[in-house]
């Protein structure tokens, strides 16, 4: 997180773990709009696998994506703790579709190592930090990499 | 405020004055002026030339100043209103129109009419402008007076007591610019009064101190001395006093002394000495006055009228969700709560009029400036064309209003240069030799009708088909009707112009006009009889917001199709069904074949409705071509509240928008252009 490189070392981001495709993540809190329980979406067509349709938000028609899938992971099947994380990306907003959303974390930057395997074919950004909590390792997701002009181009 | 946010106010406001300034100049072309016209014109006129000063735009300063002075000398009646005359002035109106939308893109350059134009404007008003001022007092006559003005009593010059509050700076004025224009205006003579000035220690920084007394020789205008404070207008007390001409040379008698001009002399002595009660800076008083003939506007960021339009489309679909919740509630229809929410609906409904209300505006402005787009089309083919206007009230949506200019200019363009004839072919007919061309607009069951209509030579069917068949376009023996040869017009690389024109010949062709109005949601027509002339008709939804639309099912989704490009529905006999290759069907409808469009397959659904005898077919007008859309069932005929994908998705193929339904869900509306195109690319690939 560029942001993080230029504060103090000690200063403390929020950050919302969920599971996705089996694995924790962890998206900052900032860019969280709302958690909604899992409904029905329309599909739409000639669109992305990882492209669930859309879904009405208080009049606006947001898409949903699987996270699982857009990260590459297996489909995620949709099951009672299923929720959508609507998150803002830049102007867009998007539901992501997560298998569980955990806990809300509070990491000093100290504490956030950076992905070693960045950089590495094919890794493209989307993870920009790893951290260690009660022995499992959470992701930290960038999500405007993950979702930089790929619903445009899946269109 | 910034300079941008203060241009952007300047251009609005020019936009006003322009608007103003033609529809002024109608009423002087069509014989109903008075002089509150003239004046009207007048200020207007000089209001741009004044803020254009405040931002640099010499070019427009400068032709300003030229029709100013030309408009000044029709105003002091030295200056007859000849054909001649109002030509040149309709013509410098358009000009300053046109300045004022080059002042706007930084660089671009001067209309190539402007020099000739100021050379115009100087030759009419005698080179003398200088004199013009000196002269006014002299050759006023009684007649001329009638409609009498404060402004033209005679006054010598103006005291005026000028003290900035603190607020003037502040927002940025500058009293010496303010000076600079009054200099402008007459001779200046300026005194700083610093009495108020506090010893040091006592000075506050954001405190005003200053006030000047000022006194303005040569000048009888007082309007344009309170223009020039017009920006400032609170930020200062002002006191403009007029100095009383000291020569009982002229005056202008009351309406009723007109007829006795000779009693004016006397009059006229007596007048100014009552005259010199201070004129306190009572601006709300003016601007009363004068917005008893401007209505007054409010200006609102688009955006929040949006936000608004959006609350409300959410409103009527939560009433909708409660209504259903409480019908399947078996709730007893009668009940209280079904009456309070009926109520709710239609108050909902009001709510949602009211605000596309604000939307809409009328097309006068838009009408007002393809008039322009005539006459310079005239201008630059040597016909002389009338332009009338009909229905300038009615009100559309302003994005659409905007997006109609261009293709507006096109089809008008296009019935000046194509349409009307030389004036000597003209004549030969049997016509007049002044063409016709007509744009009118009325709301008709819920559209909007635009009409173009010219009365030139019409279009020429054979030529039409001749071309089309050189262009590829068609097939020598293609039998085609009426309406379709003139729908060729609309087909891609389709130019009847036999010459390149460069009024026309712009290499956008009419199916950029089409595409245009296609993608407003509306339809053109044509119709044209040989020798009488053509008639384009546009018919547009009222609002971009909303949508006609038939709500099919295909699949498990339910689908959106636009009624506007919808034919008609059919349920054919199982016969009229025919697989031309694999995959690939026809339908039969009254003899003619039409491809046949799956939905379902389009949209990678699964059919409920497995045989295909018991879908249904949609007949839909794509692109010119006419598809057989098959679907499994018709559910309903509704208007539907758009809402765009592309904010947070993006573009997708065949899809246009979406739509939220009474029961919370999304429907898909489905983009009936690209249909065909996406068939095919199925198909292919």
């Amino acid at each position: 997180m560029s942001e993080n490189e230029t504060n103090p070392k000690n200063e403390i981001t929020e950050f919302v773990s969920l599971r996705a495709g089996g694995q924790g993540y962890c998206v900052q809190i900032t860019s969280i709009r709302e958690i909604r329980r899992w409904r029905s979406v329309t599909s739409l067509p000639n669109s992305d696998q990882s492209i669930l349709g859309v879904m009405n938000l208080r009049g606006s028609v947001i898409p949903i994506v699987d996270l699982a899938a857009r990260l590459g992971l297996p489909m995620t099947e949709v099951g009672p703790r299923s929720v959508v994380v609507v998150v803002a990306i830049g102007n867009r907003i998007i539901g992501l579709l997560v298998e569980a959303v955990s806990e809300i974390l509070s990491i000093a930057a100290d504490d956030i190592q950076p992905n070693p395997t960045q950089g590495r074919d094919g890794n493209d950004g989307q993870v920009i930090g790893l951290v260690s909590i009660e022995d499992e390792m959470l992701k930290i997701l960038a999500l405007d990499a993950i979702f930089d002009n790929q619903s445009e181009e899946a269109a | 405020m910034s300079m941008d946010s203060l241009r952007e106010t300047f251009f609005a406001e020019c936009e006003d004055l322009i608007e103003s300034l033609t529809e002024n100049l109608d009423l002087v072309a069509s014989h109903e002026c008075d002089t509150e016209t003239i004046n009207a014109i007048f200020r207007a006129v000089h209001s741009i030339k004044g803020a254009a000063g405040a931002f640099g735009f010499n070019d427009l300063v400068d032709f300003a100043h030229h029709y100013e002075t030309t408009l000044d000398l029709i105003r002091s009646d030295q200056l007859e209103i000849s054909s001649d005359v109002l030509r040149l002035i309709v013509r410098s109106s358009d000009n300053l129109a046109e300045l004022v939308d080059c002042s706007r893109t930084e660089g671009s350059p001067v209309p190539d009419a402007t020099e000739g134009l100021i050379a115009e404007l100087i030759q009419i008003s005698g080179g003398s402008q200088e004199d013009a001022s000196s002269e006014e007092e002299f050759v006023f006559t009684p007649i001329a007076a009638m409609a009498i003005e404060i402004d033209t009593d005679p006054v010598d010059g103006f005291e005026i007591s000028f003290k900035p509050q603190p607020s003037l700076y502040m927002s940025g004025h500058d009293p010496f610019r303010l000076l600079t224009a009054l200099n402008r205006l007459g001779k200046l003579t300026v005194e700083c009064v610093t009495g108020d000035l506090p010893s040091l220690d006592a000075f506050d920084f954001d405190n005003s101190y200053l006030a000047w007394s000022v006194v303005l020789h040569e000048t009888d205008d007082e309007d344009a001395v309170r223009e020039v404070f017009q920006f400032v207008e609170g930020h200062c007390e002002i006191e403009i006093t007029p100095i009383a001409a000291d020569t009982s040379a002229t005056d202008l008698p009351e309406p009723l002394e007109a007829m006795e001009p000779l009693a004016v002399p006397e009059e006229s002595k007596a007048k100014p000495a009552e005259k010199p009660t201070p004129v306190q800076s009572t601006k709300p008083a003016k601007s009363a006055q004068s917005t008893q003939t401007v209505q007054s506007t409010l200006r609102v960021d688009p955006e929040r009228v949006d936000r608004l339009i959006n609350s409300v489309g959410e409103l009527i679909i939560n009433h909708a969700v409660i209504d259903r919740n409480l019908k399947e509630s078996g709730l007893v229809s009668n009940s209280e709560i079904t009456t309070a929410l009926d109520d709710y609906g239609t108050l909902a409904r009001e709510i949602q009029e009211g605000v596309m209300a604000i939307r809409a505006q009328p097309v006068k402005s838009l009408f007002q400036r393809m008039g322009r787009v005539v006459r310079e089309a005239g201008e630059a083919t040597g016909k002389k064309v009338s332009f009338v206007t009909e229905g300038e009230t009615t009100e559309i949506d302003k994005t659409m209003l905007e997006r109609l200019a261009d293709p507006l200019t096109h089809m008008l363009r296009n019935a000046v240069d194509h349409g009307i004839e030389v004036p000597a072919k003209r004549q030969e007919a049997g016509k007049l030799e002044e063409g016709t061309v007509r744009l009118s607009a009325a709301h008709r069951s819920g559209h909007v009708m635009i009409e173009i209509v010219d009365d030139g030579a019409g279009l020429n069917r054979d030529k039409l088909l001749e071309k089309a068949i050189e262009k590829g376009i068609i097939t020598t023996d293609a039998k085609l009707s009426e309406p379709e040869i003139y729908a060729l017009l609309f087909a891609p690389g389709f130019s009847t112009a036999e010459s390149v024109t460069n009024l026309s010949g712009r290499g956008v062709g009419m199916d950029v006009v089409k595409t245009a109005i296609t993608s407003l949601g509306g339809k053109v027509g044509i119709t044209s009889s040989p020798g009488e002339g053509s008639t384009f008709t546009i018919s547009l939804p009222l609002t971009l917001a909303v949508l006609d639309g038939m709500i099919v099912e295909v699949g498990s989704e339910t689908m959106v199709l636009p009624l506007s490009s919808i034919v008609e529905t059919i349920r054919p006999d199982a016969s009229d069904i025919q697989e031309v290759t694999p995959g690939e069907w026809v339908l039969s409808v009254r003899g003619t074949f039409v491809p046949v469009v799956n939905l379902n397959a389009l949209m990678g659904l699964q059919q409920t409705q497995e045989e295909d005898k018991n879908r249904v077919f949609v007949l839909i007008d794509a692109n010119d071509a006419t598809i057989a859309v098959s679907v499994d069932a018709i559910q309903d005929q509704r208007q539907v509240v758009i809402k765009s994908l592309k904010g947070n998705y993006g573009a997708i193929t065949g899809i246009a928008a979406a739509t939220i339904l009474g029961d919370g869900n999304i429907a898909l509306i489905v983009d009936t252009e690209a249909l065909g195109g996406l068939a095919a690319s199925r198909r292919a690939a």
